[in-house]
């Protein structure tokens, strides 16, 4: 029987105060690694538990800890990415209102692993609910010792600050973020050099997802070999996956990694509407490609997504039913990428514009021959060509569409009209 | 506390005042409504960094305003997930009952409908924010509800002889 870690405070009253985190286990990890564990033990610890990202990109955790070098006169810094600006994801603003602490913990116990006196939560403005309780949960953890000069006896000084975002996706690009908290607009820097190595403010700096450092206090507290023991090997763990659209209980659900997607759709959240059937689903946030509901066995991991020519992502799964228009959905999620791209790159500012452009003739009926293989070649020329991954993001989302809903853009065109509407 | 003190405290932060930047301007639009060329300036100054630094991002990020908003912000989302769940409709309820166009202002200042990219919150799509909260699992009943609540909120319009009158003791 799966117990769920990440949200097992979410529903407790007042779970966002320091009061109920503490009742039910809060801040023992950061007890136990400050006076039992090295900071290179702890990056064992989390090497051996094979944790890999919950932001999209699912790099190993430990992994990205190792790179950061020893010693050196710099500070080193920790960022958490809370940005969460994937469309279908809303699993971190969930943590941050309902268990601030939790998030805390986690980045107590990294920055101490990492080397780091400093971290900065960088979240997304709109989530006032969640900037407020995480402010509150500081200033708590402060006055009792889990955060400031010493924590809890030892030489481990640790600070955390919230850095509001302000309305730009690309903000969850990790060099992106770090531009932006140093003043500058979100635009992606090229790598190498990788944060690890030069940075916020060119330092060693390690960018974490808020799930993921959600993670960090159970495995100190579990261990590495429970943790591994959850979901498939190469990629284990509780995982959040947040479902949402047409489907009958939209909401964050905690299950382990790797789930079959079908069983997630149907049995946790409920299904399709009533007198509807499942078409499509998107399984990991817009970026990631759709899936078809012959195609739904596959499991919530990142590899076996990768298998089925889709990802993980941030595991934002958005139910599609056959009363809607596939070309209607992938033009609404194109002229996200076209709005929120950031304009450094040519590709992806130019690339996107030009195909929302032929989106929308098509849905809006004035579609001509030729408009696909168009888009084909718009998308050959975007993929792999951008300065960052919004815009693979945007072809990758495209060319799944075209691939398995081709009829539905052919119909378009040839009828003249959206056969939906 | 004053704009000034409020932006040097956000500032002791970082160890680079341009870091500063974002955080002053979420505290000037606080303080002002909107962020127009005087204020971008003071902030500028109030940090000690060019001011095109500021400037450049007051125009880049979507959630600073360089021109006025009503003293309600509709935003409603139309992602992915709030489209599924009838956005579009609510925005066209909405454009009829305020009757104004998406990202325009009611002559009486008190609402500017926009839409918005994803808010985050697509467990309850459609959602919209307004000012600091999030309404979710709309309709129109309940949008039609949550324009009532924030007229009311707002009070009387200045010179409604009958509003006037309901108010004790004046």
């Amino acid at each position: 029987m799966f117990e769920p870690v990440l949200l097992k405070n979410i529903e407790v009253a007042n779970g966002h105060l320091l009061s109920a985190y503490e009742a039910g286990g809060g801040y023992q990890a950061l007890r136990k690694v400050l006076s039992e564990y090295t900071p290179d033990e702890v990056v064992e610890l989390v090497k051996q538990s094979n944790l890999r990202g919950r932001g999209g990109a699912g790099f190993p955790t430990g992994m990205k800890w190792s790179f950061v070098p020893k010693g050196g006169d710099k500070p080193k810094y920790l960022c958490c990415n809370a940005d969460e600006g994937e469309p279908g994801t809303f699993k971190d603003r969930i943590i941050m209102e309902r268990d601030p602490h939790q998030l805390i913990e986690g980045l107590a116990v990294s920055g101490y692993a990492i080397g780091a006196e400093t971290a900065y939560v960088y979240v997304r403005g709109e989530y006032v609910t969640a900037i407020r309780r995480l402010e509150q949960a500081i200033a708590e953890a402060h006055e009792r010792g889990y955060l400031g000069k010493g924590i809890l006896g030892s030489d481990f000084n640790f600070a955390v600050y919230i850095h509001c975002g302000a309305g730009a996706y690309i903000c969850g690009e990790e060099t992106a973020m770090l531009e932006s908290l140093e003043g500058k607009r979100a635009q992606p820097r090229l790598k190498p050099p990788f944060p690890a190595v030069a940075g916020l403010y060119a330092s060693p700096t390690v960018i974490n997802n808020v799930e993921t450092l959600a993670c960090v206090p159970h495995i100190v507290t579990r261990g590495a070999a429970w943790f591994r023991g959850i979901g498939p090997d190469k990629s284990p763990g509780p995982k959040l996956y947040c479902v949402s659209g047409q489907v009958k209980k939209p909401g964050l659900y905690e299950l382990p990694m790797g789930i079959p997607l079908k069983e997630l759709v149907e049995e946790h959240a409920g299904g399709p509407l009533p007198g509807r059937k499942i078409k499509a689903v998107i399984p990991g946030g817009v970026s990631a490609p759709v899936i078809p509901e012959r195609e739904l066995e596959v499991g919530m991991d990142f590899d076996s997504l990768a298998a089925a020519g889709s990802m993980l992502g941030s595991a934002g799964v958005i139910v599609v039913d056959d009363s809607t228009c596939m070309v209607k959905v992938a033009t609404r999620i194109i002229e996200f990428f076209h709005h929120e791209s950031c304009g450094k790159c040519t590709p992806c500012r130019e690339g996107l514009n030009w195909v929302v452009k032929v989106l929308r003739r098509i849905e809006a009926g004035e579609g001509a021959p030729g408009d696909l293989e168009q888009l084909d070649m718009l998308c050959k020329g975007i993929f792999g060509n951008t300065f960052c991954a919004l815009g693979d993001g945007a072809a990758m989302g495209l060319r799944a569409a075209l691939k398995h809903f081709r009829d539905e853009f052919v119909a378009h065109i040839e009828e003249g009209r959206c056969p939906y509407h | 506390m004053s704009m000034r003190e409020k932006i040097e405290q956000a500032a002791a932060a970082y160890p680079d005042q341009r870091s500063a930047i974002m955080p002053a301007l979420v505290i000037a639009q606080k303080e002002h409504g909107h962020l127009p060329g005087p204020v971008l300036e003071e902030v500028a100054d109030i940090l000690g960094v060019e001011r095109i630094w500021v400037y450049e991002l007051a125009t880049f990020y979507t959630l600073f305003h360089t021109e006025p908003v009503g003293m309600f912000h509709l935003q409603l989302c139309d992602n992915v997930s709030c489209m599924l769940c009838g956005s579009e409709s609510l925005l066209t309820h909405l454009e009829t009952a305020l009757e104004i166009r998406k990202g325009d202002t009611t002559a009486d200042g008190l609402f500017t409908l926009s839409t918005v990219e994803c808010l985050g919150a697509c467990e309850m799509a459609p959602v919209m924010q307004v000012g600091d909260y999030y309404h979710g699992n709309l309709d129109v009943a309940r949008l039609d509800a949550l324009l009532d609540s924030l007229r009311a909120a707002a009070g009387p319009p200045a010179g409604d002889e009958h509003a006037s009158q309901s108010v004790p003791g004046k």
